[in-house]
């Protein structure tokens, strides 16, 4: 493909690389762009993306796994597009997940990225794990096949198939279940959602999921659905209508919510919790949902909250969105966005680190662990924080 | 297997040096019309020691080195004219010391406006510094490096002349500190040792500033800016010169600009204001718009536009956008105050001839002691035509800043030749030896200040 061909070849000169991208909303420091936090190079900025994607479609350099790689690191956690001062801002991520689509088109990908996508198409996960083992997250805790229930839960792969994301998983099941809530989960039916893919710049593989997934949950009458990711709620939400899916998304949390509020939890109890929460990007920066999470950790007696420096549409990204929970091209260093996000919640003096997404759960107490702040911070998901809070 | 690499690989880990194609790419190029030159490796130091190493090493190899603070000068002042080493130093971002009562903050090089801005609305909300207009990923070495102005100008003078003291790696790798530091008293001073002031204004070509001290001022509770229009640009020398009498102002700036078009000729002033309290702010205002800008409101040649509270952190040039080219580039000046009629029409003419909509800017410096005044060029980046059309509008402004008797401020390598034309020989001279004692191998930042 020519640059004339791109997508956004009207527009992506019109990054002036002023840097604004690398701030958070208080210019705290240049470390809220993952990539560049992580590596400290101009050609990690997102202005830097967008340069060299716009001299590799004018052929004034070629492609190197180095440029593959160095595209496929942004984590499309949208800081850029909150920061950025000009008109273009909407679309830049967009460039980026273009350009990724050009290399998926060629061919020509990072073998992690690679493996994903194939993984993605044999097994319906990244992971690689057969389909059937999908459902075991919930053995023997009674959960019901979705049947028509009025709320299908929809895990995803990474509460299904991750040992400590399924722990979540757990608990949400268990509080809707124990709040009386008519659900049921697809289990070895469930296949994964597409937002990944569709960021990775798949976009033909996430057509095929998304309209796979449509099916199928029209077919079993499913019109509400609750995500325990917020990449699937993103998709679900914002995707999956052009397919002709048009559900009723919720997030878990915009559902505990309501059931906080409506008096279906109640007496919600954690003594001696000081904590600070993570905003996840598709819950915050993509879907602007900074509020119910903090409303369910407010209606929790005993919590003590506190902001990191960083928050709503300033928080650091984990580093795990856009593919790199798996391809993790932003790993292995102090300088990890993980690693450094979990300094920031250490420095607020909390002993609980909340979240409210698998992914952001895993990369986090991974994170926490190589900091060796683990007997200081405990990472927890909001679900396992209400579900703490029925058990006292 | 390429040596060099290897031992920049030894003195700052693999992950912060590079060779490869993409970064070469990136680094070549400065954001405004500036030809991009290609380094041979980038590298990003975190340590005073790192940069002693890369230094000798340069030494060793007979390579250029160019520092590089956030690249947002403009003026192709840290693209690798002659290739080399290019010296990121983003990395070294620590704010190291601020000294709430003697008003000064000491950072490492790479610590950029918005970082210094925001650690002190946090931890010191009673001290501020005086912020360029620039983007806030600019750093404050590479301000003070070229001689920047901030929103703090009008009262306080050049950011290079807040400078309380500097640690500076030579290029030949030694370290030197200059002020009270010196001596280990502290960073409070700048004064009273003798001047070895080399470093500032030469662009990193004799040494490379690793920290410095630089003072703060207080911050009202208040902060606002007041917007002023006069209806002929004659008038603005001495309106800005009353509006500098009174003291009672923070920044003053004159603005022109074509867009948008019913504004077009007309000159705005804003004057920033600030106050501890309501009583405060109300004085200050009656004294600033009723006492000294009246006049021009009854004679109806000027109009009082309103007072916004609360500063807009600097915003990039919205012109970057315009026609939605994404670049520009201005031709910055330093000139008596009395010049800005002329620095406006002149500036004016060189745009409409080049069909670039005028954008003309003057920041008052010291107590009217003089101002930067700036022409800005917009340009297509995706149009080369465009781009040659701003960079001969460029130069054409550079000629104009010494016929109407001003200095080009941070000039690129045109503006730097022009300048050396006209240099005092004896003071060439003595730049010249100052540059071949402190740098024998001509390793930094070459092509800019060639005096050597
Ligand atoms: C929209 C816009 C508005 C602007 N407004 C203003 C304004 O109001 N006031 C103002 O003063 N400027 C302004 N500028 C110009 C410029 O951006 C600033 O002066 C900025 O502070 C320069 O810092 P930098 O870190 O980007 O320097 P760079 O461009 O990185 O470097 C400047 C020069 O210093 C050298 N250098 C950098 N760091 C070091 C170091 N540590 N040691 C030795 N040499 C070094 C470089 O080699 C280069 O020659 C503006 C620019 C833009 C784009």
């Amino acid at each position: 493909m020519s640059l004339a061909d791109f997508k956004y070849a009207d527009t992506i000169h019109r990054c002036f690389r002023c840097g604004y991208c690398k701030f958070p909303v208080n210019w705290k420091d240049v470390n809220n762009c993952p990539p560049y936090a992580r590596f400290r190079m101009e050609s990690y900025s997102c202005g830097g993306r967008l340069w060299l994607t716009r001299a590799w479609l004018n052929d004034q350099i070629k492609w190197t796994e180095h440029l593959a790689e160095i595209l496929y690191s942004c984590t499309t956690c949208k800081n850029c597009v909150i920061k950025c001062p000009l008109r273009f801002n909407v679309d830049i991520v967009n460039m980026v997940i273009a350009a990724r689509g050009e290399m998926v088109e060629s061919g020509r990908l990072p073998q992690a990225v690679k493996k994903f996508l194939e993984n993605i198409e044999l097994y319906g996960n990244p992971y690689g794990e057969s389909r059937a083992k999908r459902g075991e997250w919930a053995n023997r805790m009674g959960v019901e096949k979705y049947h028509g229930q009025e709320y299908l839960l929809y895990v995803g792969c990474t509460g299904s198939y991750d040992t400590r994301a399924q722990k979540a998983a757990r608990a949400l099941a268990e509080i809707m279940m124990r709040a009386g809530v008519s659900f049921g989960v697809l289990g070895p039916e469930e296949t994964c959602d597409g937002n990944e893919v569709y960021k990775l710049g798949e976009s033909g593989l996430f057509e095929v999921l998304a309209e796979n997934n449509i099916q199928k949950y029209k077919n079993t009458g499913a019109q509400k659905i609750v995500t325990f990711s917020p990449h699937a709620y993103n998709a679900m939400k914002n995707y999956y209508h052009e397919y002709g899916g048009s559900f009723e998304v919720f997030h878990y949390t915009q559902f505990l919510h309501g059931l906080i509020e409506n008096g279906k939890i109640n007496n919600l109890r954690c003594p001696n919790m000081k904590i600070t929460f993570h905003d996840p990007c598709f819950l915050g920066r993509w879907n602007e949902e900074y509020e119910a999470p903090r409303a369910i950790l407010r209606a929790v007696e005993g919590v003590e909250f506190t902001e990191m420096g960083k928050n709503k549409e300033s928080a650091l990204c984990c580093g795990g969105g856009g593919g790199n929970f798996q391809i993790d091209l932003l790993g292995g260093s102090e300088n990890s966005p993980a690693r450094r996000r979990a300094r920031e919640a250490y420095e607020t003096g909390a002993n609980v680190l909340a979240v409210a997404c698998p992914k952001c759960l895993v990369m986090l107490n991974d994170a926490v662990e190589s900091e060796e702040l683990a007997n200081r911070l405990e990472v927890l998901d909001i679900s396992e924080i209400v579900i703490k809070g029925l058990n006292i | 297997m390429d040596s060099i690499y290897e031992a920049l690989v030894n003195i700052v880990g693999k992950e912060y040096v590079s060779n490869q194609p993409e970064e070469l790419y990136i680094y070549s190029f400065d954001l405004g019309t500036a030809e991009p030159c290609q380094p041979q490796y980038v590298v990003s130091p975190r340590a005073t020691e790192h940069i002693q190493g890369i230094v000798r090493l340069a030494n060793k190899e007979k390579i250029p080195i160019v520092p590089l603070g956030g690249g947002l000068s403009l003026a192709g002042l840290a693209v690798p004219l002659k290739g080399g080493i290019l010296l990121d130093l983003k990395r070294m971002d620590s704010i190291i010391e601020v000294n709430e009562n003697a008003r000064y903050a000491v950072v490492e090089c790479g610590v950029s406006q918005g970082q210094l801005t925001s650690y002190l609305e946090k931890n010191y909300p009673r001290l501020t510094h005086s912020e360029p207009g620039a983007p806030p990923a600019a750093t404050l070495a590479g301000n003070v490096m070229i001689h920047g102005q901030g929103d703090l100008a009008q009262p306080y003078g050049f950011n290079s002349d807040l400078v309380n003291g500097l640690e500076v790696v030579l290029p030949t790798g030694e370290v030197c500190h200059i002020g009270s530091v010196a001596i280990g008293a502290g960073w409070f001073t700048n004064h009273p040792l003798p001047d070895v002031g080399l470093f500032l204004g030469w662009c990193g070509t004799t040494g490379i500033i690793t920290k410095l001290s630089i003072r703060l001022f207080p911050c009202k509770r208040i902060r606002g800016v007041g917007t002023f229009v006069l209806e002929h640009e004659d008038l603005v020398p001495e309106a800005v010169y009353k509006l500098t009498h009174t003291q009672m102002a923070e920044d003053i700036v004159a603005f022109s600009s074509a867009i948008p078009p019913f504004a077009s000729e007309l000159q705005q002033i804003t004057v920033n204001i600030a106050a501890d309290s309501e009583k405060e702010l109300e004085f200050k205002q009656e004294i600033l718009w009723d006492d000294t800008l009246g006049e021009y409101i009854h004679r109806g040649e000027g109009a009082y536009l309103g007072f916004v509270r609360h500063l807009q952190r600097p915003q990039i040039s919205k012109t970057s956008d315009y026609k939605k080219g994404g670049g520009f580039e201005y031709v910055g000046s330093i000139v008596p105050i009395q010049r800005y009629p002329e620095c406006y029409r002149k500036g004016r003419e060189i745009s409409e001839r080049h069909g670039i909509p005028y954008t003309v800017t003057g920041r008052c410096v010291g107590a009217g002691h003089s101002m930067m005044f700036a022409w800005t060029f917009a340009f297509n980046r995706a149009d080369p035509e465009t781009i040659i059309q701003a960079r001969k509008a460029l130069h054409e402004t550079d000629d104009l800043v010494l016929q109407l008797g001003g200095v080009i401020w941070k000039p690129g390598t045109y503006g730097q030749k022009l300048i050396l034309e006209r240099l005092d020989p004896g003071t060439k001279e003595l730049m010249g030896k100052i540059k071949r004692l402190i740098d024998p191998n001509g390793i930094m930042n070459p092509g800019n200040w060639e005096v050597a």
